[in-house]
């Protein structure tokens, strides 16, 4: 039994750089969101007659926008197009596990560490573009200096949850899969993997938000302080 | 062949124990937040979004712990480094 598709390797390249399953299918889920977009998005229309894919995607869109409208109380454009991706990639790489002999490339600890680098760079990224250099360092030193190190820790601890979490339900849910295979290989597999795709679902949306409320973290001081003055000024 | 076989049982008992009473601090303390949320949502029908939503990002955070504990136990089972050191040491002497 395996334990991750990182060992499942497909073509020997050179050395220690290999074809695995992981980099396989990762790039199965990726030419499926491109081509599938392009598809739909090949002709996009106004009108009162919409084609079915454009309505999907409408509605992905726009609760992805609201979801991310709510969490941050900002203008969701900015952020639209990181936590979107993130959230569809992982939620499609999920899904796909009940085509027979996909191996979902999320759980693979590298997958889901690669995303959660993302997620701790872009952090630093939104926050200075938001309120600057000195704004977003300041954040550190925020309730007293003494907490310094501590923020600096949980950046790093959050980033590490965000990957480990992500791998163990992923790798948990196939894992049990197989396992019932082994017992009771007769309908017990079915409603465990149905359960697999709620939880898969869920995970990528409680990896989109938790990146959401990261972010946010880092750039919504200035907003607290910009809310304030027009108060001020409504007053 | 002694210390395999004694690194193999206290990696097995100890993967048993480590989900066992790694699971149990979560599932109270999970138990407990979708109480309260119940509760609230039952007072406070109009605000369910916010709470459902707060609900998923602080089980997950509960989760977590959990899930270390899962991984810890799959590392003991599946790869675990002291039985592979072993492994090779006998390889070495025997080859």
């Amino acid at each position: 039994m395996d334990i991750s598709p990182d060992s499942m390797i497909y073509w020997h390249i050179y050395g220690p750089i290999n074809l695995n399953a992981t980099i396989v299918f990762t790039w199965i889920v990726m030419a499926l969101m491109v081509i599938g977009s392009w598809i739909i998005t090949r002709n996009l229309a106004t009108g009162a007659e919409l084609s079915r894919g454009q309505t999907a995607l409408e509605v992905v869109v726009t609760t992805i926008q609201d979801q991310i409208r709510e969490v941050t109380q900002q203008d969701p454009r900015r952020y639209l197009l990181f936590i979107g991706s993130l959230f569809l990639f992982i939620a499609i790489s999920n899904l796909l596990s009940i085509v027979p002999g996909y191996h979902p490339p999320t759980g693979s600890l590298s997958t889901t560490t690669a995303l959660a680098i993302c997620v701790f760079f872009a952090v630093p990224i939104f926050g200075i573009s938001q309120q600057g250099l000195r704004g977003y360092l300041a954040q550190y030193v925020k309730p007293s200096p003494i907490m310094l190190p501590f923020n600096i820790i949980g950046e790093l601890s959050r980033t590490l949850a965000l990957a480990v979490r992500l791998f163990g339900n992923v790798m948990s849910g196939s894992m049990l899969v197989a396992i019932l295979l082994a017992i009771v290989p007769l309908i017990f597999p079915i409603i465990m993997q149905v359960l697999g795709l709620l939880t898969g679902l869920i995970q990528a949306y409680i990896f989109a938000i938790l990146a959401m409320v990261y972010i946010a973290s880092a750039t919504q001081v200035q907003q607290k302080q910009k809310s304030r003055q027009e108060e001020k000024g409504k007053q | 062949m002694e210390e395999l076989s004694l690194i193999g049982m206290v990696s097995v008992i100890t993967a048993g124990l480590t989900i066992a009473i790694g699971s149990l601090g979560p599932a109270l303390g999970q138990g407990r937040a979708v109480s309260q949320a119940l509760s609230s949502i039952a007072q406070q029908p109009d605000e369910a979004n916010t709470i459902t939503r707060t609900l998923f990002v602080g089980l997950a955070m509960i989760e977590s712990t959990a899930i270390y504990c899962f991984v810890v136990a799959m590392i003991l089972i599946f790869v675990n480094p002291f039985w592979n050191a072993v492994v090779d040491m006998v390889g070495q002497i025997g080859g």
